[in-house]
């Protein structure tokens, strides 16, 4: 645990930088809203519309796939530090593996999953 | 001036005895192991009681985040490596882009709790969850280490690619029966 120790005196650190740079600005500022002031900030253009709209479906698309390679790389991981010791059947192994996920990037490919109309 | 630094002496010296006297390093990691386990569990209830699902979503995130600590303060490094990876990222990314897919009109009244019945029904659940997990942990002969293990990832590789073979090829066909549903599923939502 002890070199988790400097990890977390490390982010203890890096809060207290923009808290503290925060905090005298909090207390300096002067409060005059008015309602422009409080509507929210789009690159200085007045906003249109409602903030929260319906996205579309390949959004989700790619965030699947995005998780199922994501756990795909987890397995692989332990398999690269040993891969010295392992030898050519983990290796047979492993790209068994990979086809079966790369089966499943075919499809999502050939269903258009992939494609942003 | 000699008088003052034999007083510091002593009392830095004082110090370091009752650090040995009551165990510091082991209190330091009781202490870690209280603090992410009690910010896990406001998390967790801000998960529930919060109104806004968006907010809910950004505390469900950061319960897998002080999981992930948890697992790294008990020397787990590779499950707190892959729960930061997988929890912390790409489910916290699934469900705030399943969020994204939803209509509302406000944001602000979108995980209401409703009514007396369905409160009861949740503390009963909750509570019999409770007690069989209560039940688990007491009743299970649990053995700590004797030494600490080390690297988890080279034995998983080891057991993972030779005895475990065949459930390791299963994970992956479950992987991509879980990859083709959701897209049946969702291209037949995008198609209606």
């Amino acid at each position: 645990m002890g070199e988790y120790g400097g990890l977390g005196l490390f982010f203890l650190v890096a809060l207290i930088f923009p808290v503290s740079a925060l905090i005298p600005a909090f207390l300096l500022q002067p409060r005059q809203p008015t309602k422009e002031k409080r509507i929210p900030y789009e690159c200085g253009v007045d906003t249109v519309g409602k903030t929260y709209v319906q996205y579309r479906v390949g959004y989700f698309l790619y965030a699947l796939v995005f998780i199922v390679f994501d756990v795909e790389t987890v397995f692989l991981y332990p398999w690269a530090v040993r891969f010295g010791h392992l030898g050519l059947f983990a290796l047979i192994e492993m790209f068994i593996f990979i086809a079966i996920l790369a089966v499943g990037l075919g499809y999502a490919w050939k269903k258009g999953a992939l494609s942003w109309k | 001036m000699n008088e003052a630094l034999g007083y510091v002496h002593g009392l830095v010296g004082w110090a370091f005895s009752l650090a040995e006297a009551y165990d510091v390093p082991s209190l330091i990691g009781a202490g870690v192991f209280f603090l992410f386990a009690g910010l896990a569990l406001l998390f967790a209830c801000g998960v529930v009681f919060l109104r806004n699902v968006v907010h809910s979503a950004l505390s469900l995130t950061a319960t897998f985040i002080c999981v992930a600590c948890l697992y790294l303060s008990i020397d787990a490094d590779f499950m707190g490596a892959v729960q930061i990876l997988v929890y912390g990222g790409a489910v916290a990314v699934l469900i705030v882009m399943a969020i994204m897919l939803t209509r509302r009109d406000d944001m602000a009244h979108s995980n209401p709790s409703r009514g007396l019945w369905q409160h009861a029904g949740a503390a009963v659940v909750s509570g019999l969850f409770l007690l069989g997990m209560a039940a688990v942990a007491v009743l299970s002969p649990f053995q700590s280490a004797p030494q600490p293990l080390g690297d988890a990832a080279p034995g998983l590789a080891d057991l993972m690619l030779s005895h475990y073979v065949l459930p390791f090829e299963v994970a992956a066909v479950l992987l991509l029966i879980a990859m083709i549903g959701a897209i049946l599923l969702a291209k037949g939502a995008e198609e209606s």
